[in-house]
């Protein structure tokens, strides 16, 4: 026995396997990093090729292209394909590469665990996709399956995507566990808690909150899975349920869950501006306690999103106000940001220009959620698509841009080489543009009463729509150009240096470029 | 792994289980939460109370109003649609229902009240739906509510909407399965 563990030992030091089973089994976090990025460059696709038939369907007034069976299955993937299949996993890809080089330390804590927490997920959609060729079709529910139509008034296929949401939060709890465990207890000597990179502490709070939530959305779709297999009656009011409460459970998980999705963008964003502007980050201390704060509030402000359902008016009230705060720490983050560009010597190079993007933008959809904020206001605003406008600012050119800032910013130190700053640079334009023709549109029609998850509408609403759908179209196909330069860069390029930015700080500039198999063996050491 | 890594791994498997019962733990909390504030509109069953009944109470209008859910194929209507009581006195109120089916069916009826901070002023002492219908084929009742609107309701309602929404809660398996039974004998 201990034989084999000294010769899987030796292989170890000898760099990665050959092969298709240095994937398979492969424990180190920056290949386990690889494979959840591209698998949610897969997603994203895969979600926006579903984003594109929305459009499509929505480019003209009237049905022009799919029946509204299959177009409710659309907006229920895409939503899901997108939060789970998109988002969180290049958050977590992100973590695995970047976490323990930033921290100095060699490895995720529980790198077993992590090959195991990134190899379910494939199975996961795996079973979400194969719903659109099952009888019935896939899920038609939204994202948000609020029963009973997600029970009662379901596909059959309704249990497979139960059982897919069981996997994903799985996968998800074990790569929040990993981050913790890994961040709590393998910092090199001298990485203090308050001396943590921002992308750190964010992943730290983002991992805490996913531990709290994740299993909260399991017990929501046990609980569909019972009324509707074993005849319980949670949401079923017939049987003495309510509805309601399904709102309740999924909300408790949901907010959370949004700025599960938020965090690390904050983390990732403060270093781009930073090194771009070669100047120290403004207010760090109050950097951590701003994403602290936000954690904890986002646990007080589930009903905001059932406003509508006829809550008491003192809840109404608390959720407003609660809401309302979490307003302040998110400003002392946009101040900070700001701040720290002020009088710094700027270059624009394309992860600063999504940085910058993501400020401005992410701070018109977060004005958008202070207007849905506002209990009366929110009775008109409500399921229109002001609401599509609102999440999908601070979704796309929030957490999406910064995902692409990421892997702009550390794509030298990953692959060893820089990517083409000219096609960068164009890619940026044309997803800025893009997303701004598609969204900001989506405000004017949403005012003016256009409700959500509707194939068809009404005459006046024409105009805007088509603008947007152009808009889709344009962002849509962009990415294939930020597809091209990935491999592009991975291919070949030019050499990078280690420190690859001039102004770049941080454990992770210490070592080669591309950052050798295994880094930091020997803890790194820090004045 | 070191001691204080697996202390934290403990610490945070520990917490996963707990939180998914926390999900569990939300629906009797809900409905405590609910019972005690009265806001989903839901009203329990009371006992009758002297203390309750007033001379001095004050004239409301008490609105009924009847709904089938899904493909439940029962008459199901108030006898009155309108009642114009006393806070302060017991009334008694009935519903009409009818299976208009060649079937022996089960329904139960669900009530909400609206506005939500009426509910816990209305005090029942008997209602149908605290208890399921079995009606035969084609059978017809009057189905019961005994009331009171405690004179601690809120000044400015004076108009409280009493909602029953009936349910078909037969179950239809088990009828197979007897059906089956008798083909057997």
């Amino acid at each position: 026995m201990s034989a084999v563990i000294e010769n899987h030992h030796e292989d170890h030091h000898h760099g990665p396997a050959k092969g298709i089973t240095r994937w398979l089994y492969t424990t180190n976090h920056k290949d386990i990093g690889t494979l959840y990025l591209w698998f949610s460059f897969a997603m994203f696709l895969i979600g926006g090729a579903m984003a594109m038939v929305i459009r499509a369907e929505l480019f003209q007034p009237g049905m022009q292209i799919v029946e509204p069976e299959f177009y409710n299955q659309m907006i229920t993937l895409h939503g899901l394909i997108m939060i789970f299949g998109g988002v969180m996993p290049a958050f977590v890809g992100l973590a695995n590469w970047l976490v323990p080089m930033m921290i100095g330390a060699p490895d995720m804590a529980l790198p077993r665990m992590n090959n195991l927490s990134f190899w379910i997920l494939p199975f996961a959609f795996f079973i979400l996709l194969s719903s659109l060729f099952m009888e019935g079709g896939a899920p038609n529910f939204g994202w948000t399956f609020y029963a009973p139509l997600s029970t009662t008034y379901a596909p059959p296929s309704v249990t497979f995507f139960i059982f897919s949401v069981h996997i994903m939060g799985a996968s998800s709890i074990m790569g929040a566990i990993n981050v913790v465990v890994t961040i709590m207890n393998m910092r090199a000597p001298g990485v203090d808690l308050m001396k943590m990179p921002l992308f750190v502490w964010s992943w730290l709070i983002t991992a805490y909150l996913l531990i709290a939530v994740m299993p909260v959305l399991a017990g929501a779709v046990t609980m569909m899975l019972m009324d509707i297999h074993f005849g319980t009656s949670f949401f079923n009011a017939a049987g003495g349920g309510d509805p309601v409460l399904f709102q309740h459970i999924f909300w408790f998980f949901g907010h959370p869950e949004v700025y599960i999705m938020i965090l690390p963008a904050f983390g990732i964003v403060s270093h781009i501006i930073e090194t771009f502007s070669r100047k120290q980050l403004f207010g760090y201390s109050s950097m951590v306690w701003a994403m602290l704060s936000i954690a904890i509030l986002s646990f007080v402000v589930w009903a905001h999103h059932m406003f509508t359902v006829g809550l008491p008016l003192a809840a109404e009230i608390f959720f407003m106000w609660a809401t309302m705060l979490i307003a302040v720490p998110t400003g002392v983050k946009v101040f900070n940001w700001v701040a720290t560009m002020f009088r710094g010597s700027i270059t624009f190079e394309t992860p600063m220009l999504f940085a910058i993007a993501f400020v401005v933008l992410f701070t018109i959809g977060g004005l958008s959620g202070l207007m849905l904020a506002i209990v009366p206001a929110d009775f008109q605003y409500h399921d229109t698509y002001f609401v599509v406008a609102h999440f999908h600012y601070v979704l796309v050119p929030g957490a999406i841009f910064s995902i692409m800032a990421a892997v702009y910013y550390w794509i030298p130190k990953w692959s060893g080489n820089m990517y083409d700053e000219r096609l960068g640079k164009l890619h940026f334009w044309l997803s800025f543009a893009g997303v701004n023709i598609t969204f900001f549109p989506q405000h004017f029609i949403g005012l003016a009463g256009m409700p959500r998850r509707y194939p068809d509408y009404a005459l006046q609403f024409a105009d805007w729509n088509m603008v947007s759908s152009v808009g889709a179209f344009l962002f849509g196909f962009s990415q294939i150009l930020f597809l091209f330069i990935v491999l592009k860069t991975v291919m070949g390029g030019k050499k990078a240096t280690g420190q690859v930015w001039e102004g770049a700080k941080g454990l992770e500039w210490t070592v080669a470029s591309p950052a050798p198999y295994h880094t930091f063996s020997t803890p790194p050491k820090i004045d | 792994m070191n001691k204080g890594a697996k202390k934290t791994l403990i610490k945070l498997i520990v917490a996963v289980p707990l939180m998914f019962a926390f999900g569990f733990a939300l629906v009797p909390l809900y409905d405590v939460f609910c019972e005690v504030t009265g806001i989903n509109g839901k009203v329990f069953q009371s006992e009758y109370s002297e203390d309750l009944v007033t001379a001095e109470g004050r004239p409301i209008a008490l609105q009924f109003i009847s709904t089938n859910n899904e493909n439940m194929p029962w008459t199901f209507k108030p006898s009155k649609q309108v009642m114009k009581i006393e806070t302060g006195e017991y009334h008694n109120a009935t519903f009409y229902v009818k299976n208009t089916t060649n079937k022996k069916m089960t329904a139960q009826a669900v009530p909400s009240v609206a506005p939500s901070n009426a509910a816990e002023h209305l005090k029942k002492l008997e209602c149908f739906c605290f208890e399921q219908q079995v009606l035969m084929p084609g059978e017809e009742a009057l189905l019961p509510v005994k009331l009171l609107v405690s004179n601690d309701l809120p000044s400015n309602i004076k108009n409280i909407i009493l909602s029953y929404t009936i349910f078909d809660i037969t179950d239809y398996n088990e009828e197979v399965m007897a059906h089956h039974q008798m083909d057997m004998e």
